[in-house]
């Protein structure tokens, strides 16, 4: 009973994780809209090209956050939620 | 010229030695405490010791020693930048502080205008700081980047610099801020108000640990190749997973390299931003003058 109860703990906390990752949708998409139009406006005003090329960057790095966020949170659920998990199945079991 | 004297020199060599041997320090302390573990494992920072504190004991870990590390170091090579500066015969060094001072100078003021003229320093040491811990991962040092509670301090020192300024008209103009379009909006300007410091600290822990990660990872499924093609070989060979070196090399230049950097900046511009935005300059300036012309008038 204690082994099924651990197995389901460690495989929601895994299911949970890839579940959260879903998010890193978004910022895909995000991104590549904005890289999309970088690219154009580069082509058409080839001359600020740095401006461009740095704007870019500093709004893909705003368009991540999200995905950042869900990457925390699977990472929170891989690495320190079953082991909390564990240690209140243990408390309340005695 | 004095460029020769053999105190010059020294004063010079004893620059270069507290840049460099911070990081040799690190690494030799890092490979006197690791404990000899089987493979490649994923793990936070190691606790060195604890302080026992009245409310909770304060542990010293690995992310605190490296940060060290990087401030020694980072203040070595300012010193040795700077060392011997002269006005008829700069030397290369002096150049390259020279254009370092002038970039962070252009950076800042052409992001926050020139109400914040004193702001390059703060600027330069931000990123100063956050690169060199992130690169500190060459080394093959923890950066105390992917511990997030060194990035959540960067962030709530941000944020109380964010705040200042907006105080700058006084704590009345600080609270109807929040009611800024409509005051049925509040709740939600106090939430993103607090959100600032946590997006800022996650997205710099998040970008600097996905990188760490992903690299482990990548590491371990190499091994995992490598034990399933040459498996068959006798023993050295099958143990050996030459196919690990090299290739999580490439991914390094992205994450190490490229993200660690690009998140230097990204951190420093959304502090210049966030500070710029947030202070209430007509209203400022406005009161100043009234505040001069009633002078005037009494």
């Amino acid at each position: 009973m204690l082994e099924l109860a651990i197995g389901i703990i460690l495989g929601c906390c895994a299911l949970g994780a890839g579940l959260a990752m879903i998010a890193g949708i978004g910022p895909g998409i995000g991104e590549g809209n904005a890289v999309a139009k970088a690219c154009e406006a580069i082509g058409r005003q080839p001359e600020c090209k740095g401006d461009v090329t740095t704007t870019m960057l500093m709004g893909c790095a705003i368009a991540e956050t999200t995905g950042l966020y869900a990457l925390v949170i699977a990472i929170l659920l891989i690495f320190v939620a079953p082991g909390l998990l564990v240690n209140v199945l243990m408390k309340t079991i005695g | 010229m004095n460029k020769r004297r053999p105190g010059f020199v020294f004063l010079d060599g004893v620059f270069l030695a507290t840049a460099i041997l911070p990081i040799v320090f690190g690494i030799v302390l890092k490979v006197l405490t690791t404990p000899i573990s089987e493979g490649i494992t994923i793990t936070g920072a190691r606790i060195f010791f604890s302080v026992d504190m009245p409310v909770q004991p304060l542990v010293i870990t690995e992310s605190q020693i490296n940060s060290w590390i990087v401030i020694v170091s980072l203040l070595g090579l300012c010193l040795y930048l700077t060392h011997g500066l002269s006005v008829r015969h700069p030397t290369r060094r002096q150049h390259l502080a020279e254009w370092l001072v002038e970039k962070s100078e252009k950076l800042t003021l052409s992001n926050m205008g020139d109400d914040f003229s004193g702001f390059p320093p703060l600027i330069a040491s931000i990123i100063g700081l956050s690169a060199l811990s992130s690169l500190l991962s060459l080394f093959g040092l923890y950066p105390p980047t992917s511990d997030i509670n060194v990035t959540a301090g960067w962030a709530v020192a941000v944020f109380v610099l964010i705040t200042y300024y907006k105080f700058k008209c006084g704590p009345v103009h600080y609270l109807k801020s929040f009611g800024d379009p409509v005051p049925l909006l509040a709740p939600l300007n106090i939430i993103s108000e607090v959100a600032t410091p946590i997006s800022m600290a996650f997205r710099h822990y998040g970008n600097v640990l996905s990188g760490a990660v992903i690299s482990v990872l990548v590491a371990t499924g190499l091994d995992g190749l490598w034990g399933i093609i040459m498996g068959w070989l006798p023993s050295p060979i099958s143990e050996l997973s030459l196919i690990r070196i090299g290739i999580p090399a490439v991914l390094s230049v992205y994450f190490d390299l490229f993200s660690g950097c690009l998140q230097a900046y990204i951190f420093a511009m959304l502090a210049m931003l966030y500070i710029s935005s947030g202070y209430p300059r007509d209203e400022y300036l406005k009161r100043k003058n009234k505040k001069r012309i009633n002078k005037k008038t009494a």
